[in-house]
């Protein structure tokens, strides 16, 4: 089963003062997500992320294509029981506390008495938000304020979140928290769609993502499929080396890089055996610190995509849209 | 049964921001503002004391309750809209119309417990009064000071502020709050003068000026039917019939506005 189908969509928005002309801020987005994964839509600053969750959560209306979540059309407002939302930067009253705020939102969707105190409880405590939940919401951080929105994304059990750039305005040690609650709705069945332009949540999260820029979808797929992440050489880092030694291997590296007090990194072609060379230099008194496969990272791959979609792009005004 | 909840929600959500905001301090200086008028009314007058406390109580009922009205009114949807709150909200299983009914709703509990709590302080000082002013002074009161009659002058008060907050909400949807307050107040003193421009006929000669201001005559809301302040003061009869003929009227152009801010609100794109 699918949670999440777009089929073309598309939106433009009228800009300028005088002259409207549209801007077209999605392209045809065409897109599946399936239930129980973790699926991570990636793009730099305006490639139409915020724009494609919004169409789905129906905050704004689609120029043209459809959208389905859990097989309901976006914006089906009973569809919405199942499905947590948490906006970019979010905001919220800031007169009430985040004990309240939830609260008024488990309100929303029907909890009531005990059950809807323990459940804003244990959503609190799951988020990390201790004796501050009884604080108004004005004297939170932006950290803080980004668990309380993760925490109301939560408040029904929902089948399928959507949350737009979760880490934003987290510490280390918030990232880390995000990234185990995201792990721990994925075991718990839960499909997971999140935005980010950090790619190494998405290296650790995602089995599949999606690289928007320009408002088109430039790759989509599972993050190992990707050709750009397949090995293409090893790194293996050694004590015990002077520069006369690595000199006698040289012609066999990629290169090589003084790390320091005898330390080295090597990198190696692909096609050559590493345990040689190691088993070489170790007679000669080194010691093997590491050895990894080298791959492309997620950031090479988007830097590439996105850049070659900015050379081919076509304009984003749509026709008859102006300049 | 569902709407209903979601719409009560929201009410209780927006009453618990007024009280927060300190909205019913008003009510502070309003008794105040009674006890002290009533003090140094009584050194001045003979006489007219009772009736001038009535006027001044009744009028800053409307005028509070205009700027809470007002004031509160055009920042229920559009700041809601700048901070962004409204996307966690508007995810939720809530159709659009019921965040505006319960918007309304809720500002309209605001003022009724506003209105309500001022009744009953002017009530009591005029019962102050009539324990303590000489039999003297009484006889020559045009109308008994605790006056049952001054509830339909309250009740006419609260469809105009029903109608002054529709009139808010329904700009609040679509334009900034400056705008919205502009409109507002805008309608609110044109409604004043709707019901001269129904007689702009027989001192204009253009066809279309005479026809324009009797569009404007239907369209503008009558502000002044609902002051029948001079009438309750002076003892002055209200019939049943105007009362119940002018709070329909009231509550029909309530029911319009925010039917229109419904319409306009769901198709609105909050990028």
């Amino acid at each position: 089963m699918l949670a999440i189908r777009t089929e073309a969509l598309t939106k433009d928005y009228a800009v300028g003062f005088w002259r409207k002309r549209p801007y077209r801020a999605l392209d045809r987005l065409t897109l599946e997500v399936a239930a129980g994964e973790v699926f991570g839509f990636l793009g730099p600053n305006g490639a139409g992320k915020t724009t494609t969750l919004k169409l789905l959560m129906q905050l704004i209306y689609p120029t043209s294509g459809r959208a389905e979540l859990l097989g309901r059309p976006a914006g089906d407002v009973d569809g919405r029981r199942r499905i947590g939302y948490l906006p970019e930067n979010p905001y919220f009253y800031d007169h009430l506390t985040a004990e309240e705020l939830l609260t008024y939102f488990a309100a929303v969707f029907g909890y009531r008495g005990r059950a809807r105190r323990d459940r804003v409880a244990r959503l609190l405590d799951e988020v990390g938000i201790g004796v501050e939940r009884r604080l108004q919401l004005r004297k939170f951080s932006r950290g803080m304020l980004q668990r309380v929105g993760i925490a109301q994304a939560l408040l029904n059990d929902p089948a399928l979140v959507v949350f737009d750039e979760p880490m934003s305005g987290l510490d280390p040690l918030g990232r880390r928290d995000v990234r185990r609650l995201i792990l721990r709705l994925r075991d718990q069945g839960v499909t997971v769609f999140f935005s980010s332009h950090v790619l190494s949540d998405a290296e650790a999260l995602c089995s599949r993502v999606a690289v928007l820029a320009g408002g088109r979808l430039v790759a989509s797929g599972r993050l190992g499929d990707m050709a750009a992440f397949q090995v293409r050489g090893w790194e293996l880092v050694m004590t015990g080396l002077d520069e006369a030694r690595v000199d006698r291997v040289r012609d066999r590296l990629l290169g090589a890089t003084r790390i320091g007090d005898g330390r080295y990194a090597l990198e190696l072609p692909l096609e050559s055996a590493p345990d040689r060379l190691v088993a070489e230099l170790s007679a000669a008194g080194a010691e093997l610190v590491s050895l990894n496969p080298v791959r492309d990272t997620l950031e090479d791959f988007f830097v590439e995509q996105v850049t070659r979609s900015a050379a081919s792009a076509p304009p984003r005004w749509p026709a008859g849209g102006g300049a | 049964m569902k709407a209903l909840r979601v719409v009560g929600t929201i009410a209780v959500s927006v009453f618990r921001e007024s009280v927060r905001d300190k909205v019913l301090y008003n009510l502070v200086f309003f008794a105040l503002l009674l006890i002290s008028a009533s003090y140094l009314i009584g050194q001045l007058t003979a006489g007219q004391d009772v009736k001038i406390i009535k006027d001044l109580g009744l009028a800053a009922m409307l005028l509070f309750g205009l700027f809470i009205a007002v004031f509160i009114g055009i920042g229920l949807v559009s700041k809601e809209v700048e901070r962004r709150s409204i996307y966690s909200l508007l995810a939720k299983p809530i159709r659009r119309h019921e965040f505006i009914a319960g918007k309304y709703a809720g500002l309209v509990l605001t003022l009724a417990v506003n209105v309500a709590v001022m009744a009953v302080a002017l009530y009591l000082v005029l019962a102050c009064m009539a324990v303590t002013e000489p039999a003297a002074v009484r006889a020559a009161w045009e109308a008994p000071a605790v006056d049952p009659a001054m509830l339909e002058a309250i009740l006419l008060i609260f469809v105009e502020l029903m109608l002054v907050t529709a009139l808010a909400l329904f700009f609040s949807t679509f334009s900034s709050p400056i705008l919205s307050a502009s409109f507002t107040v805008g309608l609110v003193i044109a409604g004043q003068f709707d019901s001269d421009l129904k007689h702009f006929r027989a001192i204009v000669h253009s066809r279309v000026v005479a026809d324009l201001t009797r569009a404007l005559y239907y369209v503008l809301p009558n502000m002044a039917a609902f002051d029948v302040k001079a009438q309750v003061v002076h003892g002055l009869p209200v019939t049943a019939g105007y009362l119940a003929v002018t709070t329909a009227y009231g509550v029909s152009y309530v029911a319009a506005v925010v039917l229109a801010a419904m319409v306009i609100f769901a198709r609105r794109d909050f990028r």
